[in-house]
């Protein structure tokens, strides 16, 4: 068996017994990389050198008898949102174009410390924002399953590496959807974690209070040994949880008797595909078989998921992203059309002293606030995307004096009242179960021109997220067209066990998730 | 334009004042980079200082301990469940392009700080609006050497925890605005919540400040508000104040301009030129865009902390002079010096003055000798070379009448000095207790080279001794002068 067809567990498990050397199962999926990616384009980055060296290192330790980490020797392709001192991290930014972080994200700092190798940093919408992978300020990732297709977002990138077995696990990141979206429209599994439950500290923010980690693979046993090295608590996030991390490999492929899993009728609406709609209630009679019960249950705020989204997350992201002014890192506007010194901190234009540090200044008057203030415009301008200044524009705008009781006031009320329907749902089942989205795959330039369009791609994910607990999206069929069609279960939070127990459960009875795409296919 | 207060205002001034104070942690509110002022540029600098993409703040607990000490001394009430505010704008200096602070929950509020009248004739109660803790911004340096005209930015001050204090218009003339400040910056260092430097900026004021006019027919006028900014110590506070209640009564008696018609002006002080300058007017109101920081948890406060953290507290200055003047049984003028002078200070009375036995002999000698001297060599108290224990030791010997009180601050001087011991320096002098004999032969050779002395005592002027002692001083140094007047005396009486 080749490497790129080995699971994770049974690539971590071939190299600790030495049936395989990290070098060996490094060098196949970079050999793919090298032959697919130029079709995906799911890296923004690939690190050759460094994945080989590490790779060899791990055999080196091997060889002496030095104790390997639990991920040793596995090749990780990593959202490059994270941060990564050795390798650019530019969140698909021409803001952040070749910037080279100092350090390590945590998760990062995790995934080295447990012997993985990291091959590199994938595409994504740019800042993370978007759902479909095309607002890269580095073009869009082609969907493995048909080209002409978008992988979802804003992981698309670590979706699709994984969909083509150029990584056998990815690590992305979820804000309203965007691992368990583009896991969907790839078909793989995807997790996103209990908020909290993964350390965010070097994950650049989009927006802080629903931002979370997650593994991404073609397995949930996969994700689970993933998981089980990027979880846990860190002091270096306030809002990191301190509960201890279970073994969430150890736990999977139990029974499903007596777990209730919830169906909500209202999610099988007009909107929703009815290829999808099958294939989701197959899976709902699938896990019915496997013993569990299925109950219909009532999201009465549900409905205002996707508004109340729209107001949260632009009003954090246009604070999280204040700090892209061209002053001290990234791309500034020059106005002799020169750059500044990469790696230097930026002067700053000719000026007077500041009257009072600490205080807020006005945008007007005088030569260097002219100056100063038509440096952040341009360098804003030139160095940010379309989305992503729309999503600025709309919190700068739901923050304002006279709007903020109006928009983000009251967007957080109903977030209380999104996180009050789940724990309710929780006090009748022990899962939620339903699409991930309402179609498969869609055309790339489809809903590009349409941002309301696209923001209804969240529909399912977002409420996740608003009331911070744990979801996960595997595949549960295909359209006639052979797209894979995903399906969600949602968890209370760190009930990341049962998620994972439950989707092993479903992928030891059904075999959706080991299809590939054509093009992942070997050549003979 | 003057701008003497006239001993008679014909308008009340009132003023608020904006403090921030740096906190005396020894690392920064949200990461763990040193706060040691004067340290080469952007060297005290991490990832989530600099503000760059992924980092994350986490409080620092000493830090929150340390506002909450200041706010209880303050009498503050203290919020059981506080939370964390992101006030959005942009500078080169706040490279989140956000600083994170506290809006409408503050840790603390309502609190009050009681200051005397310089005359000492009104306590005036000066209610605390708020208080509450945030994050430096860096600072904006023009660099003029270069001659580039570059503004370089150092960040070694950004994330810099501050506490910000806020009263209410409480205050009525410059002066008592300058001694509430004393009495503040005195509160904060007892507390050890601050250094309060200013000139290294660990402390500033802003002041905010009108006029209330009486006008015909009972009336009020009121002038607009202006706020001071750029006062770099306590003296200017009280200067600018002065003047801009000067410039306000004017500008009102020809403009007749009041309150809430104009949007409120800043004005920087420039002190050289002794004027408030109108600062640029803002086209619009600034408009932060308040909101919960994400990227932190709230913070509750139990009882059981609180009291605590009381405890550990310590007295705060209104407290210790009270204390002061009854144990040791001093006059409240001189518990006020004293307590003035800081927590070591008192530590060092307190110590001199158990060893001597006497309050105000101590106090005196605190007063009189190691105050002036200390004051003359600088430093700290506790480097200073004199310890209680020798200066007990002088005052003791003066008790016993082996040396007079001036012999006594020449020893205490060459102890300063020298840094020798008291008997090294008493024994260096020659200065020796001059026994009964030897005082005996002494006067009496005295008294048989002065006969008309002899006479004029004898006379009944007794005043006329005087003029033995500085003879006999010139004999032998060491004679107490008392004693050589009450022994001629008696040897004249035996006569």
């Amino acid at each position: 068996m080749q490497p790129s067809d080995m699971s994770a567990v049974d690539l971590v498990t071939a190299v600790r017994h030495g049936d395989l050397t990290a070098l060996r199962a490094t060098e196949a999926f970079l050999e793919r990389i090298e032959r697919l990616d130029s079709q995906i384009n799911a890296f923004l980055s690939v690190d050759r050198e460094g994945a080989l060296r590490t790779a060899a290192a791990i055999d080196e330790k091997r060889k002496a008898g030095q104790p390997l980490g639990p991920l040793a020797g596995l090749p990780v392709a990593v959202k490059d949102a994270l941060c990564t001192f050795d390798q650019p991290t530019t969140c698909a930014s021409k803001m952040l174009a070749g910037f080279r972080p100092p350090y390590d994200a945590e998760v990062v700092a995790r995934l080295r410390a447990a012997d993985a190798v990291i091959v590199g940093k994938t595409n994504m919408d740019e800042f993370a924002m978007g759902g479909s992978n095309e607002n890269s300020a580095f073009g869009p990732v082609h969907n493995p399953w048909d080209l002409t297709r978008a992988p979802g977002g804003s992981s698309g990138g670590s979706a699709a590496c994984v969909a083509a077995d150029m990584a056998p696990v990815a690590i992305g990141s979820d804000t309203g959807g965007s691992i368990r979206q583009p896991a969907g429209l790839c078909g793989i599994t995807g997790l996103k974690p209990t908020y909290g439950r993964v350390s965010r500290r070097g994950l650049v923010a989009f927006a802080s209070s629903l931002d979370q980690i997650g593994p991404m693979a073609r397995s949930a046993a996969d994700c689970a040994l993933l998981l089980e090295t990027i979880a846990g608590h860190d002091p270096g996030d306030a809002t990191s949880l301190e509960s201890p991390v279970p073994p969430y490999g150890a736990d999977l492929d139990g029974p499903l008797e007596g777990v209730r899993i919830g169906r909500v009728p209202a999610h099988f609406g007009a909107g929703l595909c009815p290829e999808v709609a099958h294939a989701v209630e197959e899976a709902f009679a699938a896990f019915r078989a496997a013993g569990a019960t299925i109950i219909d249950i009532d999201m009465p705020h549900a409905d205002a998921g996707v508004a109340t989204y729209y107001l949260v997350a632009p009003c954090e992201a246009s604070s999280n992203l204040a700090r892209y002014d061209g002053a001290h890192y990234g791309h500034r506007a020059e106005p002799g059309g020169h750059r500044a010194e990469p790696g230097r901190l930026h002067p700053v234009e000719p000026g007077g002293h500041r009257a009072e540090p600490g205080k807020g200044s006005g945008a007007s008057g005088g030569g260097f606030e002219s100056a100063l203030v038509e440096m952040y415009c341009r360098s804003r301008a030139e160095g940010f995307g379309p989305e992503v200044k729309r999503r600025i524009m709309l919190g700068t705008y739901a923050l304002s004096a006279g709007y903020y009781d109006a928009y983000y006031a009251k967007a957080l009320k109903v977030r209380r009242l999104i996180r009050q329907d789940y724990l309710d749902a929780f006090e009748k089942v022990d899962l939620i179960g339903g699409p991930v989205s309402a179609t498969a795959a869609f055309k790339l330039g489809e809903k590009s021109g349409d941002p309301l369009a696209m923001y209804l791609v969240d529909l399912y994910t977002v409420c996740t997220n608003l009331a911070g607990v744990g979801g996960i999206s595997f595949p549960c069929g295909f359209t006639k067209g052979g797209l894979p069609i995903g399906f969600q279960l949602q968890a209370p939070a760190l009930a990341e066990p049962l998620l994972l127990r439950a989707t092993d459960r479903y992928q030891h009875l059904t075999d959706w998730h080991r299809r590939r795409p054509a093009i992942a296919a070997r050549p003979r | 334009m003057t701008a003497t207060p006239t001993a008679a205002a014909p308008f009340t001034t009132v003023i608020g004042l904006e403090v921030h104070v740096q906190l005396q942690t020894r690392t920064k509110l949200f990461c763990g980079c040193a706060t040691t002022f004067g340290a080469a540029p952007n060297t005290q600098v991490c990832p989530t200082c600099l503000g760059l993409p992924g980092s994350l703040p986490v409080m620092n607990r000493t830090a929150f301990e340390l506002a909450v000490r200041a706010a209880l001394a303050l009498g503050c009430q203290i919020a059981p469940f506080t939370k964390w505010d992101r006030k959005n704008y942009f500078y080169p200096d706040l490279p989140k392009g956000y600083q994170i602070s506290q809006f409408d929950l503050p840790f603390s509020s309502q609190g009050a700080l009681e200051v005397v009248d310089p005359k000492g004739a009104l306590t005036r109660n000066v209610r605390i609006t708020r208080v509450h803790l945030e994050e430096d911004a860096g600072k904006s340096m023009h660099d003029e050497t270069a001659g580039t005209g570059d503004t370089r930015i150092d960040l070694n001050r950004a994330g810099t925890p501050l506490c910000e204090i806020v009263s209410e218009p409480d205050l009525r003339s410059p002066q008592e605005a300058r001694a509430w400040l004393n009495e503040l910056k005195l509160l904060l260092v007892y507390l050890g919540v601050s250094d309060c430097n200013m000139q290294e900026g660990s402390l500033r004021v802003d002041a905010n400040v009108n006029l209330h006019i009486p006008c015909d027919g009972g009336r009020i006028a009121k002038t607009p508000i202006v706020e001071i900014k750029n006062m770099n110590s306590f003296r200017s506070v009280e200067r600018a104040l002065v003047y801009e209640s000067a410039r306000q009564y004017e500008e009102w008696q020809a403009t007749k301009a009041e309150m809430g018609k104009t949007p409120k002006q800043t004005r920087g002080w420039d002190d050289p030129a002794g004027v408030t300058r109108a600062q640029r007017h803002k086209e619009e109101s600034s408009d932060y865009r308040y909101f919960p920081e994400p990227d932190l948890v709230p913070v509750t406060v139990s009882e059981e902390w609180l009291a605590a953290t009381r405890e550990a507290m310590g007295d705060p200055p209104s407290v210790l002079r009270e204390a002061l003047a009854a144990t040791w049984k001093i006059p409240p003028y001189d518990a006020d010096v004293l307590v003035n002078q800081g927590r070591e200070l008192v530590a060092y009375f307190e110590d001199l003055a158990a060893r001597v036995g006497e309050g105000k002999v101590a106090s005196n000698w605190m007063q009189q000798d190691v105050l002036r001297t200390l004051n003359e060599r600088g430093g700290s108290i506790d480097d200073f070379p004199v310890r209680p224990a020798a200066v007990a030791d002088i005052i003791g010997r003066v008790a016993k009448g082996d040396f007079d009180t001036s012999r006594a601050r020449e020893i205490f001087a060459e102890v300063l000095a020298s840094g020798r011991t008291v008997d090294e320096v008493v024994a260096s002098m020659g200065i020796a207790a001059v026994d009964d004999d030897e005082l005996i032969t002494l006067c009496r050779e005295l008294l048989a080279a002065n006969p008309r002395v002899v006479a004029d005592v004898q006379g009944g002027k007794e005043q006329a001794a005087a003029g033995l002692i500085g003879q006999a001083k010139k004999k032998n140094p060491n004679v107490n002068p008392g004693k050589v007047r009450a022994m001629c005396l008696e040897l004249i009486r035996q006569m």
